[in-house]
């Protein structure tokens, strides 16, 4: 069943035609890893579905993360929830946070092993901690789809994989650019690759061979 | 040699500031200008603190005003910050902060009377359009990714909240705190036109000749405003807000016939009030133009041209006393000191007492201006030259000076200079007030002949002209390329 669609959309940069045109279909429950050589428009085709799909509740965890360094990690993850809250209970959390919110959001940090983090400013945490923040703040925001832009890419092994489950396991429906591709094809149910401004490879992730994702790069 | 763009644009300034300074009274005109100054430094190092009825109520009256108007200026300014992008409101914007405190409160005076609200207003108005502009180009700055990450539904505000205001909380803190420490000079100064506060003792103070009370005054001042700081806290800040108002005392009371007639006959030019017709309309301007508005510019623009001129030669001289570069330990802060207690001075209470020394001419308005002015970029260049990192061998003394560090600090000098040549123009008007022909006292003439549709139009023609240079001051920011954010706001 689809849950969303791009159809003939074209990306450009001033003048220049960057990217399309090219059509994808999000089939419901499916996660798609998307895949292609450094600079071949993976972000561009993200941004592209965010705009296209912002409306209708899409997650996005961009790859310079959108975090806001001043405010402190609990915050950060919590701005995952605003749409769900009253104007008046985001407000108070500005100044004092919920006690039945930290026991929503403290799990989620237990997780990706940053509950010690909690309370301190983002700026002040190394590039896999922040990463892991961004992650918990699509965690917490829960919706139905996510769009995911290198979202290990700061993660050693073990923790990548945490991070990447979490994901998936919260959004059943979910396109992640990664250049890892042993990770890709391990968290993916169909496997995407984009090459001169276009698709250039779709596939169930069981049929993909080595060949098909060389020519990619 | 060719010279640089910056190098020849200051030798330009130099050579008009020379020009201007022929056209210029500088003279000292006062029977005993060395003798009063001796007695009053006197006064100033025996203080008599025993008064403490007047002081208390001068320092909380202060107070009080800075923290309303300062608190409702940034509220205000927080909101027009938000719709800055309209060309409307950046017009507005500049229109209100193009003209000074004072001038605003003449306005109010003249039909609030004495009351609270009119200095409220006159500080509050003028600061809604500063902040409003500084508070748009803080939050400009700020990353913009964070908002593509909220959820579908956030509500503007709280987007808003969360992602650009929380990015810029250090710098709007630090900016709304320094505008706290200008709106207390600005409060002190409202006492000149008889507000209760700190001007207005000091003014009958000097007045009586009571050097001493003025000394106490003016050191209560200094320490009000170096321990900003340390009482000025965060947390505080909501409870003074909420105690202020209670602080400003009844005054009179307002009498709104007043505020009617203002609106609808004292600003209505004269010719049009008494029923001559739009057709007199036009040698009643060019009357105003000729015989007060022209000479008034005239002075404003000789007497801005030579302040901010010799404001960048105190800078340069002066810079030194904030730099780690030119100071030890014991030197560093009585530097410090030095460069604080110049830029807390605020220049027309500097020129009053200038000007009650020396007689009446341009000299007291050229010294206060340049001495505050110069205190305040000293302090932000001697700053920034802390950021410099010098070679082991660097040379020291002069050399130093001249060779390491002035070359390296200059363009940011000059961007504050350009930054505060507006600045500089509004308080040059404005001291007019004190009896220098600039356009200030033609305004305060025209007030004190009850001729507000006059007083009006001259203001008009201030603010328009502090707009101009501006501009100008932009421009030329812009063509040598001098980088300026919101961030080193002066």
């Amino acid at each position: 069943m689809t849950a969303l669609a791009l159809d003939g959309v074209v990306a450009r940069y001033g003048d220049l035609q960057v990217l399309g045109p090219l059509s994808l279909e999000l089939v419901r429950g499916q996660t798609i890893a998307l895949v292609g050589k450094s600079g071949a428009g993976k972000s561009t085709l993200l941004s592209l579905m965010h705009q296209h799909w912002r409306s209708r509740g899409v997650a996005l965890m961009p790859q310079d993360l959108g975090l806001v360094p001043t405010l402190s990690v609990y915050h950060n993850v919590y701005m995952g929830g605003l749409a769900q809250r009253s104007s008046w209970h985001n407000l108070v959390t500005l100044v004092r946070p919920y006690r039945h919110d930290v026991a929503q959001i403290l799990p989620v940090l237990q997780t990706l092993g940053i509950d010690h983090k909690c309370w301190s400013a983002t700026g002040e945490l190394s590039g896999g901690q922040r990463q892991r923040v961004a992650a918990a703040r699509a965690i917490y925001q829960a919706g139905e789809v996510l769009l995911a832009d290198e979202p290990a890419s700061a993660l050693d092994g073990p923790m990548a994989e945490t991070v990447l489950g979490a994901l998936t396991q919260t959004y059943q429906t979910a396109v992640l650019a990664m250049h890892d591709v042993d990770l890709a094809l391990r968290f993916s149910d169909r496997v995407v690759g984009i090459a001169d401004g276009g698709i250039a490879l779709d596939q169930p992730t069981h049929r993909v061979q080595a060949s098909d994702l060389l020519s990619l790069y | 040699m060719r010279r640089s763009a910056s190098v020849s644009t200051s030798l330009w300034f130099v050579a008009l500031a020379v020009v201007c300074a022929f056209f210029a009274d500088l003279t000292i005109s006062a029977h005993d200008p060395w003798g009063e100054l001796a007695r009053l430094f006197s006064g100033l190092l025996t203080p008599d603190l025993t008064r403490t009825d007047y002081l208390a109520e001068a320092l909380v009256r202060t107070l009080a005003f800075a923290f309303v108007g300062v608190g409702l200026g940034a509220a205000s300014g927080f909101a027009l910050a938000m719709v800055f992008g309209s060309r409307i409101v950046r017009t507005f914007c500049a229109f209100i902060r193009a003209i000074h405190e004072l001038f605003w409160a003449l306005i109010f005076l003249q039909f609030f009377g004495l009351h609270p609200l009119t200095g409220v207003l006159a500080i509050a108005i003028p600061y809604a359009g500063v902040f409003g502009k500084v508070y748009a180009e803080i939050l400009e700055e700020t990353d913009p990714q964070p908002r593509d990450t909220l959820p579908f539904g956030t509500g503007k505000i709280i987007a808003l909240l969360y992602t650009r205001v929380s990015q810029a909380w250090p710098q709007l803190v630090t900016y709304t705190s320094y505008r706290l420490e200008c709106g207390l000079r600005s409060s002190a100064v409202l006492g000149f036109v008889g507000m209760p506060t700190l001007g207005f003792y000091l003014e009958s103070a000097f007045a009586q000749g009571h050097y001493s009370a003025v000394g106490a005054l003016l050191l209560l001042f200094y320490v009000l405003i170096t321990t900003l700081r340390l009482w000025v806290r965060p947390k505080l800040v909501p409870l003074y807000l909420m105690v202020a108002p209670f602080l400003l005392g009844s005054g009179l009371p307002i009498r709104w016939q007043n505020v009617t007639r203002f609106f609808t006959e004292d600003i209505v030019p004269a010719p049009l009030r008494g029923g001559e017709g739009w057709s007199e309309l036009g040698p009643w301007l060019v009357e105003l133009l000729s015989t007060e508005a022209l000479p008034g510019i005239w002075n404003t623009l000789v007497l801005t041209q030579i302040a901010l001129v010799l404001t960048g030669v105190l800078t340069l001289l002066l810079y030194p006393l904030g730099s780690r570069h030119f100071t030890n330990r014991l030197t560093g802060p009585l530097g410090h000191t030095v460069l604080v207690v110049l830029r807390s001075t605020p220049e027309y209470l500097l020129a009053f007492i200038l000007l009650q020394l020396w007689g009446p001419s341009m000299l007291p308005a050229v010294i206060a201006l340049a001495v505050h002015n110069s205190g305040i970029i000293g302090h932000l260049i001697g700053r920034r030259s802390n950021d410099v990192t010098l070679r082991p061998d660097a040379p020291t003394g002069i050399e130093r000076y001249a060779y390491e560090l002035t070359p390296r600090l200059y363009g940011p000098f000059l961007a504050f200079l350009f930054y505060r040549w507006e600045i500089i123009m509004r308080e040059t008007a404005i001291l007019g007030i004190l009896g220098i022909a600039t356009l200030g006292f033609y305004v305060d003439s025209a007030i004190q002949e009850i001729r507000f549709d006059r007083a009006m139009v001259l203001i008009l023609i201030t603010a328009l002209l502090n707009i101009g240079v501006d501009i100008l001051a932009r421009w030329l920011r812009a063509r040598l390329r001098l980088k300026h954010t919101a961030q080193s706001e002066p």
